[in-house]
């Protein structure tokens, strides 16, 4: 067993121990990245002198017996979405090509006050905006499980180093499903907070009222320890909910006898894989041999929810996306000449074709005539989302659904049909417009051995019993033993 | 038709930048005059990531303004974006309100030569001020100043409610009488913290549809707010008159050709996609906030003027100057209250104070004397102590120096000859001396008199009392 195989725990039980230090630790992230990347593509930036400084950092708390939290000194990798003080931050898109922030985000702060050493920056979907990481300006990402198949997205660079080893844990962020599904695609653990719980400051924003950073690692409680971190109330960002932290690992292993799991039938829709909803099933019966009571639910507005999030996110997007104007940072078309000539090229240059199609499907639902046809329609739909899910919860503790309608997909295979691409988020997107915590754990494999996810979905701030659901699940099985063959 | 069958209709709207330390969004001075880019943090330069968090000085100062104009404030006010592109606006949108404002329906009483005017006002809202772009760098280069971004304005929209450019400046002053009473707002115009757009219609008298409007920019003085109402009225009467039609749009005033012109048709209008702001949740304040700054409200202009009028007896000519700024009126008031003739000491600050003031281009907040030193040396005048005449020196020392009346006359014997053998003495002498001229005065020239008393008055080098000197040569000279 190599030591990048160990979870978080196991390996911060370790540097607890002194039976290994934070620099052996980086430095064998550091190699396996140095081996396996090339194949993976997970990395856009490997930050080796800084992730080695804080494990040297992290190995001296630790000998003085003061270290600053349970992960002192566990690496760690972060989405390319995430400004780091320093160090190149891009969203995966040219227009950010060679942009240095003058600041972390609130989570990478944490993360650095919490001691984690950070790897480095990873791949996405440009500006967060995508499901198979293909949209990437640089490079697409490769699933280690099967290196001609997509890690989902948008969080695929995460989802696949933590798949591969090359990482022990990694932070995503999550609009319509950018942490669920890369996490469903790669046989690994992503949470998604409740809109709120984890701070948005310095996190390069897609859709401002849907976004949501989460943690991505190879178990749930790992997952309980990394999200222990990141939720904090942020004075930053006025979207962060002044809620106290409950400690996640605290009721982890207590088992899901007498809880009310609700199967929303809409989530079990034609077009789904056999195998796919054979795994979910499968894992569904598992819950019920272990006490809980499945309770058929509907979320009836179910079947709006792609068009309602294809209205609000490209709006907020097409804002959120028009600093990138050449003016202050970033690409600029030196050429152009004039004022409109440099926005024009600019952007023209700087952004991908997907981000394109996104900011002008959103301009035109935000333009006059069109707003309350579009924009303020979707709202009120989004309304109904939300209070299906209010409904429900009166009735069951969670859901358990399917996270994917489709195992991992080859790389190049939806590229030219952004609808069919847009459709593999139909079961994750409802999460994000009710603004609830929905967690992806490994429940399977297709024949093909490629991972199926199952997902959890629950009352807001209950990420606690998500991940107490998901660990009931993760206890009986070895999915998370079984290590991506790269 | 002539200009005279027309009814003028103009609405104004006011953006006034908030004396508030920092910035609406982060922590940034608000300070005028910085080096340019200065005054700027991620959060003003809209770098990728960043978000705002409300300064919630800018509520209290936007419920002040609200109460002050009697608005209802609401209790739940929503952000919107408004979307455009411009260098000078760092975000690509400016955080605004825009359905839900934070104050509605309120009102402002103007003077107009008809009497008192009820102007409405339609809505108040906060948000965030742009950069400054300037565009004669040279080498054909424009360069982008941010310090001003994210600096808070309101912006208070008036009803159609004026009638002439009159009315829309006697308005314009009111607010900013209103807005520096205050504290919220500095009042300046040059420094562009005080800035108005005027959108203006005319219709023929009696209807009752307004006129096709356009809207006037860059009226940065109230000279230039009454000359581009007044062009652009008669511009659009030209129009009608010559068989056109008034199209809707956007003209800027050109103040050194004084005459305005078409800055965008509405065809070239922006669609600016407002939206709420996902970032800001809605804005909620409760009674309890309303009332606690109610409060704090201070005495607004037009209520102290009344006041000063009744309470102090002084004609509303007076009164007016007197208010016009609440620094001085509460000195007025202080030295009032030391001083029981209210009508003298108003004849003092609005002919020896402000003077005073203006000739060294202060204000009344870096007077050097107190209110208690004025009320002396106007006691010394009353009592003769020291002339009227030299008064208005030594309160012009008093002025200079901060130094006590008393001092001053002593130092420069200013003092008053009321010593009748004195005066007596100089009278006689004086007489002696000009037989010649008393032969006219008894003639019939009376006027000669007034040759007398000057004789008197330079030989005591000014300082015999004027009332003296007058009774002894009326009683010499037999009258």
């Amino acid at each position: 067993m190599q030591l990048t195989d160990l979870t978080m725990l196991e390996l911060a039980e370790k540097l607890a121990a002194g039976q290994v230090s934070s620099v052996e630790a980086t430095r064998a992230c550091l190699e396996r990245i140095q081996r396996v990347d090339p194949k993976i593509r997970a990395f856009l930036r490997v930050d080796e002198a800084g992730a080695l400084a804080a494990a040297e950092a992290s190995d001296a708390r630790r000998k003085a017996g003061t270290p600053a939290s349970r992960l002192d000194g566990v690496p760690v990798g972060l989405k390319d979405l995430f400004l780091t003080e320093g160090l190149e931050t891009t969203a995966g898109s040219r227009v950010l090509e060679g942009f240095v922030p003058p600041l972390d985000a609130t989570v990478v702060r944490l993360l650095r006050e919490a001691g984690l050493p950070l790897l480095g920056k990873l791949n996405l979907d440009e500006f967060a905006m995508g499901s198979s990481n293909e949209s990437s300006a640089y490079f697409p990402t490769h699933n280690p499980w099967d290196v001609t198949r997509t890690p989902g997205g948008s969080s695929g660079g995460s989802a696949a180093a933590v798949a591969a080893r090359e990482v022990f844990g990694a932070l995503g962020t999550d609009t319509g499903g950018s942490i669920r599904q890369p996490a469903a695609f790669t046989n690994t653990v992503g949470l998604k907070p409740t809109y709120g719980r984890v701070s948005r400051y310095g996190v390069i924003a897609y859709a401002s009222s849907l976004d949501q950073p989460g943690p991505m690692t190879r178990t749930v409680s790992d997952a309980a320890a990394l999200l222990q971190i990141l939720a904090q109330h942020d004075p930053r960002d006025s979207t962060s909910a002044p809620v106290t932290t409950p400690d996640y690992s605290a009721e982890l292993e207590q088992g899901v006898r007498g809880l009310k799991l609700g199967v929303p039938r809409e989530y079990f829709a034609q077009g789904m894989e056999e195998e796919v909803e054979a795994s979910v099933r499968a894992a569904l019966r598992e819950y019920e041999r272990q006490g809980a009571t499945l309770v058929d639910v509907s979320l009836p507005h179910t079947q709006y929810a792609l068009a309602t999030y294809y209205l609000i996110a490209p709006a907020e997007a097409s804002s959120n996306l028009a600093r990138y104007d050449g003016v202050r940072y970033g690409l600029r078309a030196k050429d152009a000449r004039g004022l409109k000539e440099l926005y024009s090229l600019t952007r023209e240059r700087g952004f991908g074709p997907e981000v394109k199609r996104r900011i002008m499907l959103g301009t035109y639902a935000l333009s006059a005539g069109y707003y309350d046809a579009y924009y303020l329609r979707a709202q009120k739909v989004r309304t109904l989302i939300r209070e299906d899910f209010t409904r429900v919860f009166k009735e069951v503790d969670a859901l358990v659904a399917p996270i994917s309608p489709v195992a991992p997909f080859k790389l190049g295979e939806k590229v030219d049909d952004p609808l069919s691409m847009y459709l593999m988020d139909v079961y994750t997107l409802p999460c994000n417009l009710a603004g609830v915590p929905g967690l992806s754990v490994p429940c399977g494999f297709t024949k093909a051995g490629l991972p199926v996810g199952l997902q959890v979905l629950g009352r807001p701030f209950d990420e606690a019993l998500l991940l107490r659901i998901a660990r009931a699940f993760e206890r009986e099985h070895d999915f998370f033993r079984r290590l991506a063959p790269i | 038709m002539p200009v005279s069958d027309f009814q003028p209709v103009i609405g104004l709207e006011v953006h006034a930048q908030l004396l508030t330390q920092s910035k609406i969004f982060c922590g940034c001075s608000t300070a005028f005059g910085a080096e340019p880019n200065r005054n700027t943090c991620p959060v003003c330069l809209g770098m990728p990531g960043v978000l705002p968090v409300l300064n919630e000085r800018v509520v209290d100062f936007a419920i002040r303004t609200g109460l002050a104009l009697e608005c209802r404030v609401n209790a739940k006010s929503v952000w919107s974006r408004k979307n455009y592109f411009y260098p000078d606006l760092p975000k690509g949108y400016q955080i605004t309100q825009y359905d839900l404002p934070i104050c509605e329906h309120g009102k402002l009483l103007i003077d107009t030569p008809q009497g008192e005017k009820l102007i409405r006002v339609r809505r108040i809202h906060m948000e965030e001020d742009a950069g400054k772009s300037v565009h004669d760098a040279g080498g054909g280069q424009s360069l982008v100043d941010l310090n001003r971004a994210g600096v808070p304005l309101l912006e208070i929209v008036s009803e159609p409610d004026l009638r002439d450019a009159d009315e829309a400046v006697e308005y314009l002053k009111a607010l900013r009488d209103v807005l520096v009473y205050l504290g919220v707002n500095d009042g300046n115009l040059d420094e562009g913290s005080f800035r108005c757009d005027a959108n203006v219609s005319v219709m023929l008298k009696g209807s009752d549809t307004y006129g096709q409007r356009c809207e006037l920019k860059n009226l940065n003085s109230f000279r230039f707010v009454k000359q581009a109402i007044e062009y652009e009225i008669s511009r659009q009467v030209d129009v009608i008159e010559s068989g056109g039609k008034v199209d809707q749009e956007t003209r800027l005033w050109d103040v050194n050709k004084g005459v305005s012109r078409s800055m965008r048709s509405k065809e070239d209008a922006h669609d600016y996609r407002y939206f709420p702001e996902p970032d800001l949740p809605p804005l909620h304040v409760t009674t309890e906030v309303i009332e606690a700054v109610g409060h704090t409200l201070p005495e607004l202009p037009r209520a102290k003027l009344q006041r000063f009028v009744s309470q102090y007896g002084l004609p509303v000519y007076d009164a007016r100057i007197l208010t016009a700024e609440r620094p001085l009126a509460d000195f007025f008031e202080a030295c009032a209250e030391r001083y029981p003739d209210a009508k003298k000491l108003a004849n003092w600050f609005l002919g020896e104070l402000l003077r005073l003031l203006k000739e060294e281009g202060s204000t009344v907040t870096s007077v050097r004397f107190t209110p208690a030193q004025l009320a002396e040396l106007l006691g010394a005048v009353d009592q003769g102590t020291v002339s009227a005449n030299a008064g208005k020196d030594v309160l012009a020392e008093m002025f200079r120096t901060g130094r006590s009346a008393p001092d001053i006359i002593a130092e420069k014997g200013l003092a008053q000859v009321s010593d009748t053998g004195a005066i007596e003495a100089v009278v006689d002498d004086i007489l002696a001396k000009n037989a010649g001229e008393i032969e006219k005065y008894r003639a019939g020239k009376k006027q000669v008199f007034g040759f007398f008393v000057g004789q008197v008055m330079r030989a005591m080098k000014g300082k015999g009392n004027p009332a003296l000197v007058n009774e002894l040569l009326k009683k010499k000279l037999g009258d």
